[in-house]
């Protein structure tokens, strides 16, 4: 499904006139690093936000910032690094697990188009909740703007939430304002050996039940290993001001005896591995999934992809975020959408050969009331079809 | 005055019927038809508004509700679902011809699990309910509106309520992992669950301040959150509110984000004052309640800070709290602000805008001048960290051109604060308040596009319609009203 003809205007109307002069749907996409996520995309052009870059307004104090949707992550990481700011729900680089070493950095646009998000977002804010505003044109091309630059804004339908995580299918998005966290002055990681997942989930649940302010919990389980630590092992970080992380660490060490504490720039290592999935890097013939369900029912999922198709895995969010590797075949597949249906939670496919991907259900299937819903939503932004069919569904 | 849609006679009409077929569907004391009891329904927190209702129903079940909405879709009646009530921007204010379905029979809590740290309840639990019943454990539900003795989360989801805490811990829709939701046509949709992220698209997110339009949330999967080990308050008094402003973004640039920070300006600080006997400094311009959580210690360290960057800009006093009853004095007078501005006006308007914080002393600087032209008082306070703004403009209801005059006073804050770059409402909704003003901040495109996606849920509009959207230019509601 190689794109033959690629269109990357500089400017949002651009987008917009590209949009309405297509003849033929169009692949939706930024700088390509997430491409080979869910279903192949049923176009025989390309449409990229790519030279739509540059960050538009950075008001430090007001904690926000807005970028044009292909300036890359690392830029406007540099930006925030300058004035001690983060993207709080830090957004992951998946360029080594989705086998795109090659391909430029993550746009803003495409991991919000992909609601990605990271370890934090178990303080409660996914990346689509620091979206404050979009720009996008939909597939009338028509631009349209969602949402707006302020903190507290519930003014009229919340497309942002609609576009963001839409993989592209309703909209193009050409700009994203983002609410933004201050850095922490200190941060510092518990690592803790323990037996096995449901061991494992009990220590995150301790670090998670406190009143510390736990801002990664993590699992490494038995076979994985990251920045020279190997699992099993349960992960807690605390990133406040230097005198808070001393003392919560004082607590947590009483509560959960036994355990290392990371420091620095080797605990900031231990995240990013874990935020980019980098210990599961898959193999020849390997599929990527990852599912979402409720912490406590981790270690049945765990052990039914392992009894299932051997599969490695990486847990976070307390262990309500499982990352699989396994065999890319149709039987593993089913394997892992039952158990995730068992364990009453969700996935999605993130990576496997195009043949595979395109012949199967990369998320959940809706029931029938809410697929024709999403029909009319999809037919409301995209009248005619035009933003990477397929993308998300057969046949949408 | 705002105008509603034309009532559809043929609905009217039927009006003995429609109440039949719902008796059938709700039985026992359910259904409500004399105009004796459906007056407390007549209107909600916008109480300016008022408009008796066809009938009201009360169910108990999510099978209810889902046999009521189809009982409504296939009679063409409109539906406008309420909480308890407490709208500030009458999204529960009724129709002539519409069935007014009431959550607060539904009021059961379902679940609680702190291992994976969510509660899954009714749509009429009430906001301070879900606190209540795990807080005995240490934990809490984060939002908290003004109204959380009485509001319900079914309504919180729909409005996507905020409250003063939402600096740290976000407003609902940061705290929400699920919902179950009747559409018109009566089907049940679980959307979300125990778990954090949807694979798919983000239905949770597109429901969340609704506003109603979209659908009915029965039932309400929340996180619940370990409370911090405690909390205490302080106080700054300064001479002017371009003073404060600064110091407001001195705090949130320093890297701690304080778990509350409020904003009251003279008229506020005077009207609390002799209200709660706070001990409110009554020479202030402007005044501050910084709130920081932890233990003992860690508040010491955190409270020390903010003390010394607000000890730069002058400030007239300052008053740490040295425990949780000098805390709750602080509070104390801010909690009571609405109580306090109704004790020296008959009525008054609470606005809702947002607006950037580096903005602040501009946008008060022109309230000020409009209060001196439209001959109104107006008392402001704030939840300055995020920029969200509160005027209670002061008014007379027996007097009509007051109110008029108070309506187009609080219209043209609500401009001005999306002419410097902000928005109509960051916690109240649109309602029918601001309805017509979503031209202000959208354009004709954008409110066509929200309307598509209105109507990808509810084709005939139905659902609480002549909310949100405004009148003109909306096919479906001025079809009816011909």
């Amino acid at each position: 499904m190689s794109a033959v003809l690629d269109l990357a205007p500089g400017t949002e109307e651009g987008i917009a006139t590209a949009l309405r002069n297509a003849a033929a749907p169009l692949a939706v996409e930024g700088n390509g690093s997430k491409r080979g996520m869910l279903r192949p995309v049923q176009a025989s052009r390309t449409l990229s936000t790519r030279n739509l870059t540059g960050i538009t307004l950075y008001r430090p104090q007001e904690m926000v910032l807005s970028a044009r949707a292909g300036t890359t992550l690392p830029e406007i990481e540099a930006a925030l690094a300058e004035k001690n700011q983060i993207i709080v729900p830090e957004p992951p680089d998946l360029r080594a697990l989705m086998g795109a070493e090659d391909a430029p950095p993550p746009t803003i646009g495409g991991l919000v188009a992909a609601n990605l998000s990271g370890p934090r977002r178990i303080t409660g804010f996914a990346l689509r909740d620091a979206v404050l505003g979009i720009r996008f044109v939909n597939g009338a091309g028509e631009v349209l703007r969602s949402g707006g630059r302020v903190h507290k804004n519930v003014t009229g339908l919340d497309l942002c939430k609609l576009l963001a995580g839409s993989h592209g299918t309703l909209g193009i998005i050409t700009e994203v304002t983002l609410k933004l966290g201050p850095a922490a002055a200190r941060t510092a990681t518990l690592a803790v050996p323990v037996e096995d997942e449901a061991a494992g989930i009990a220590v995150l649940s301790t670090g998670l039940t406190s009143p510390y302010g736990i801002t990664g919990a993590a699992m490494l389980p038995a076979g994985a290993a990251v920045a020279g630590l190997s699992g099993p092992l349960a992960l807690l970080r605390l990133e406040d001001v230097e005198a808070s992380v001393n003392y919560r660490m004082g607590r947590l060490q009483v509560a959960l005896p036994g355990g290392r504490v990371l420091e620095g720039e080797e605990s900031r290592a231990l995240w990013r591995a874990i935020r980019d999935a980098s210990p599961l890097v898959p193999g020849e013939g390997e599929a990527v999934w990852r599912l979402s369900l409720r912490p406590s029912a981790a270690p049945f999922a765990v052990g039914a992809l392992r009894a299932a198709i051997g599969a490695r895995c990486l847990l976070d969010w307390g262990g309500g975020l499982v990352w699989a590797v396994g065999p890319a075949t149709e039987s593993a597949h089913a394997a892992v959408m039952e158990a995730a249906r068992a364990s009453g939670g969700t996935f999605t496919l993130f990576r496997a050969p195009d043949a595979l991907r395109a012949a199967i259900a990369v998320i959940p299937p809706e029931p029938p009331a809410l697929a024709a819903i999403a029909a009319r939503v999809k037919a409301a932004l995209d009248p005619a079809g035009r933003l990477n069919p397929g993308r998300m569904r057969a046949g949408v | 005055m705002i105008a509603l849609p034309l009532p559809k006679p043929e609905v009217l009409g039927r009006r003995n019927e429609i109440l039949a077929g719902l008796r059938a569907l709700v039985p026992g004391d359910g259904v409500i038809g004399e105009p004796l009891r459906l007056r407390p329904y007549e209107t909600d927190g916008l109480s300016a508004y008022r408009q008796m209702p066809l009938a009201v129903v009360l169910p108990s079940s999510t099978e209810q509700v889902a046999a009521i909405l189809r009982f409504c879709r296939d009679n063409g009646v409109r539906v406008v679902p309420r909480g308890a009530g407490t709208s500030l921007s009458g999204g529960a204010l009724p129709l002539a011809d519409a069935v007014v379905i009431g959550m607060m029979r539904m009021n059961r809590i379902l679940e609680v699990s702190f291992e994976d740290r969510l509660a899954v309840v009714e749509a009429g639990v009430t906001n301070l309910g879900i606190t209540k019943e795990v807080e005995g454990q240490g934990f809490f539900y984060a939002p908290d509106p003004s109204s959380q003795l009485a509001c319900m989360i079914g309504g919180n989801v729909m409005m996507n309520s905020g409250g003063a805490h939402c600096l740290k811990y976000g407003v609902t829709a940061n705290n929400l992992l699920g919902v179950k939701i009747v559409t018109v046509d009566g089907d049940v949709l679980e959307i979300g669950g125990g778990h954090l992220d949807a694979a798919g698209l983000d239905w949770l997110g597109i429901i969340t301040g609704s506003e109603g339009q979209l659908g009915i949330v029965t039932e309400v999967t929340v996180r619940i959150l370990r409370a911090a080990e405690g909390q205490r308050a302080m106080l700054a008094a300064f001479r002017s509110t371009e003073v404060a402003g600064a110091a407001v973004d001195a705090i949130m640039a320093s890297g701690v984000i304080p778990v509350a920070l409020e904003f009251m300006d003279r008229p506020c600080i005077h009207a609390c004052e002799a209200f709660a006997h706070a001990g409110y400094p009554l020479d202030a311009e402007a005044m501050l309640i910084i709130e920081v959580e932890g233990s003992a210690e860690e508040q010491d360290v955190l409270l020390d800070g903010i003390r010394g960057i607000c000890a730069r800009f002058d400030p007239i006093s300052m008053r740490v709290a040295t425990s949780a009853e000098e805390s709750a004095a602080i509070w104390k007078g801010r909690k009571g602000a609405f109580g306090a501005v109704g004790r020296i006006s008959p009525d008054y308007l609470c606005m809702d805008g947002t607006i950037p914080t580096g903005e602040l002393p501009h946008v008060l600087r022109r309230i000020g001048e409009m209060s001196e032209e439209y001959g109104l008082g107006v008392a402001n306070v704030f939840h300055a960290g995020d920029g969200n703004l509160h005027p209670l403009i002061m008014f007379d209801a027996n007097d009509a051109e007051s109110f008029r005059k108070a309506e187009a006073f609080g219209a043209d804050i609500l401009k001005l604060c999306v002419e410097v770059g902000g928005c109509l409402t960051g916690e109240h909704g649109v309602g029918v308040e601001k309805r017509d003003l979503m031209p202000v901040q959208f354009t004709a495109p954008e409110l066509a596009q929200q309307r598509r996606v209105k109507s990808a849920f509810d084709p005939d509009w139905l659902l609480n319609p002549a909310k949100v959207f405004p009148l003109e230019g909306n096919g479906a509601l001025s079809v009816a009203a011909e």
